[in-house]
């Protein structure tokens, strides 16, 4: 058992190094979605201080919108690519309009509420998007229209290390759009304008407000920031398996990726997300099959719990300083 | 002028710090356990015993349960599924083993070994707080869930891959299994819920209690005054896993009667149990009963309450109403009453008190 434990993996990983390579390419892939979740918490956590639960649910909105909408102009007739992208146009009007909602509805009346208040806000938020969602585009997954959209699909075949190792199309486009939009975010908030009062907000909401940051307007901001994270997040893992409601599971997944990374560090949910990805991946396929399989579901949480023991404001968190 | 406190004068330490100080409140409270002992079993149908009262109990006692841990000391749980998950399984591996003990007896002996488990998930809430801390307890969620499915030991390698509830009887009378009435089981239920929420009443007024909420407000106030944090939290996580673990036992032999195991100990319990809390009332006993009242009423009432007055509602819409409903009433209550339905039934006692004068 011992040896099985320690020893066999590790062995197997060096004897048949394109499975391993294979395993890693794949838990990348599946890291970086994790991550561009675990960025649409941490924008919102950094200018709200609002632990949103609802990113998860905000994945399968988007997607579900798109989706829903693109059929919605199908059924009069009007398909392809044109159509496609009008429907993104759509679903990130939706986003919007639920980034205003939700600073109206939600966050301006629980100003300087404690965060457990808001944190359950964002439960409820939660349960009215899927009850939303179910409404009004069915709970039946749907197809995502990646073909549509212009996505890649297919896949290379790469001869390494003696043996050949698949990559999808599709992941690769996922890792490049995912790449291309976290530069286009730090660019934004190093930058511009606003995204220096957004950093301004998430150092200190009553110093940014004492020199004229309009707080409301910050948060629809960043909530519709969150939103085209989201979307594009919907679109990318919806384009792997379907759009359904099962997707917001991925959203705990999200979680220990954040406690890894800390919960104000957009390097950080990269990194975690990354670490996460791979570390799930390789223990499911090396060492699941000794515990009988499914690991993959406890098997961040632990590695996050382990490591918080250490660490505990994850990898690049804030310090935190406490006084009385 | 409903009630007065006027000429009920205190004359000792003892009755100052009495829970019910004034008569009129003693008299409801025993009026409200008549009720429920006499009245309800006598006159309520069936339905409204096994779909309304039973579940109502199970997860008041899981909401004790957690409003201790978040209510009392603060530490947020989303792990409380998988402990009710635990009670249930060791009550089912108890009575499986040792099947002369009563069940009443291994139900609430099977908190304990929630309790155990509760403790070892709760180790990290020295190091980690707040959310972080949340998360820490979704691990306890998963990697419990995960063991309910892949060890095949857990429940005695049934078939069907879920506990199987044996009969069990009390003087003659099944109290668990198909041939058990709804009444007996409310009743045994009640009793355990009752004599539980007495216990924990005295635990959040005592010393105890005081040490748990003055690490809610300041920890680290809290432990220059002398309450060693660790040992505090890991009780408060042990008492709350207790009571989850005995709601779970509770939840799977007296209320489901076995099948559907699997699904009843998954991460959404965790939430909804969590949403009684928020919405009860943090850190209240009666919030507790609230919120779970109203919450776990409420898919019944939208399911045959609505089309009983004469609006259809298919069961697939039913379902998806609820969800938004459970979601917008949750913000609803958040911005108007933040502190719960807990806090309204003070006001309305408030309200009684001073009629009809307004303060």
């Amino acid at each position: 058992m011992a040896y099985r434990i320690f020893i066999g993996p590790f062995v197997e990983m060096v004897t048949i190094p394109d499975l391993f390579v294979q395993t890693v390419w794949e838990g990348f892939v599946g890291g970086v979605l994790y991550a561009l979740i675990a960025l649409g918490f941490v924008l919102i956590f950094k200018a709200s201080g609002v632990f949103n639960f609802a990113q998860g649910i905000m994945v399968v909105f988007a997607g579900l919108t798109l989706v829903g909408v693109y059929e919605k102009f199908a059924a009069f007739g009007f398909s392809g690519m044109l159509a496609a992208y009008a429907a993104l146009v759509v679903a990130l009007a939706v986003m919007f309009a639920l980034a205003v909602a939700v600073e109206r509805v939600v966050l301006r009346p629980l100003v300087n509420q404690p965060d457990i208040i808001l944190f359950m806000a964002t439960f409820g938020l939660t349960y009215l998007l899927i009850g939303l969602g179910e409404t009004i585009f069915g709970g039946s997954p749907k197809v995502m229209i990646a073909a549509q959209l212009g996505l890649p699909s297919g896949s290379i075949d790469l001869a390494i290390l003696g043996g050949r190792v698949s990559l999808q199309m599709l992941d690769i486009a996922a890792a490049v759009i995912a790449i291309v939009m976290i530069a286009v975010l730090a660019f934004f908030f190093q930058y511009t304008r606003i995204g220096r009062a957004l950093r301004a907000v998430a150092d200190s909401h009553k110093a940014a407000l004492s020199v004229g940051i309009s707080l409301n307007q910050i948060w629809i901001i960043v909530w519709f920031t969150a939103g085209i994270v989201a979307l594009i997040t919907g679109i990318m893992w919806g384009a792997r398996s379907d759009v359904s409601f099962g997707l917001q599971t991925i959203a705990l997944k999200a979680l220990p990726v954040l406690i890894l990374g800390g919960f104000t560090s957009v390097p950080g949910a990269i990194v975690g997300g990354l670490i996460i990805g791979i570390g799930e991946k390789i223990g499911e396929f090396y060492w699941g099959p000794l515990f009988g399989n499914g690991i993959e579901s406890w098997l961040a949480y632990v590695i996050a719990l382990a490591f918080l023991m250490f660490r505990p404001q994850g990898l690049f968190g804030d310090k935190i300083i406490e006084r009385i | 002028m409903f009630y007065r406190e006027a000429g009920q004068y205190k004359t000792s330490y003892k009755a100052d710090m009495s829970v019910f100080p004034l008569l009129q409140d003693r008299i409801g409270i025993i009026a409200i356990l008549a009720i429920a002992f006499v009245a309800v079993p006598l006159f309520a149908s069936e339905f409204i015993i096994l779909s309304v009262m039973v579940p109502f109990l199970v997860f008041a006692l899981a909401a004790i349960g957690l409003n201790i841990l978040t209510g009392y000391t603060g530490l947020i749980s989303l792990g409380t599924g998988a402990f009710m998950g635990v009670g249930a399984y060791a009550c089912y591996k108890l009575t499986t083993l040792f099947p002369g003990v009563n069940i009443i007896v291994w139900i609430i002996v099977s908190g304990f070994f929630s309790a155990a488990i509760g403790v070892v998930f709760g180790l990290p809430s020295l190091r980690i707080k707040g959310f972080y801390l949340a998360v820490a307890t979704l691990a306890a969620q998963f990697f419990l869930q995960w063991c309910f499915v892949r060890i095949p030991w857990l429940y005695n390698y049934n078939a069907s891959g879920a506990i199987e509830v044996p009969e069990r009887t009390l003087f003659g009378l099944a109290i668990t299994g198909a041939r058990s009435s709804p009444e007996v089981r409310y009743l045994v239920l009640l009793s355990i819920v009752v004599f539980l929420t007495w216990i924990a009443s005295n635990l959040v007024h005592g010393r105890i209690g005081r040490s748990w909420m003055a690490v809610r407000d300041m920890d680290i106030a809290a432990e220059l005054m002398g309450i060693k944090l660790l040992p505090t939290k890991l009780l408060a996580f042990a008492v709350s896993s207790f009571y989850c673990g005995v709601a779970g036992a509770c939840m799977m032999f007296l209320w489901y009667g076995g099948g559907e195991a699997n699904d009843a100990f998954n991460v959404n319990q965790s939430f909804i149990v969590l949403f009684m809390v928020i919405i009860g009332g943090l850190g209240s006993l009666i919030g507790s009963f609230l919120g779970a009242f109203f919450i776990s009423t409420l898919p019944t009432i939208l399911k045959f309450g609505v089309p009983a007055v004469g609006i259809p509602l298919t069961g697939a819409l039913a379902e998806h109403l609820t969800h938004i409903m459970v979601g917008a009433l949750i913000i609803f209550f958040l911005i108007v009453e933040p502190h719960g339905l807990a806090r309204l039934w003070q006001i309305a006692k408030q309200k009684l008190r001073v009629w009809p004068f307004p303060y």
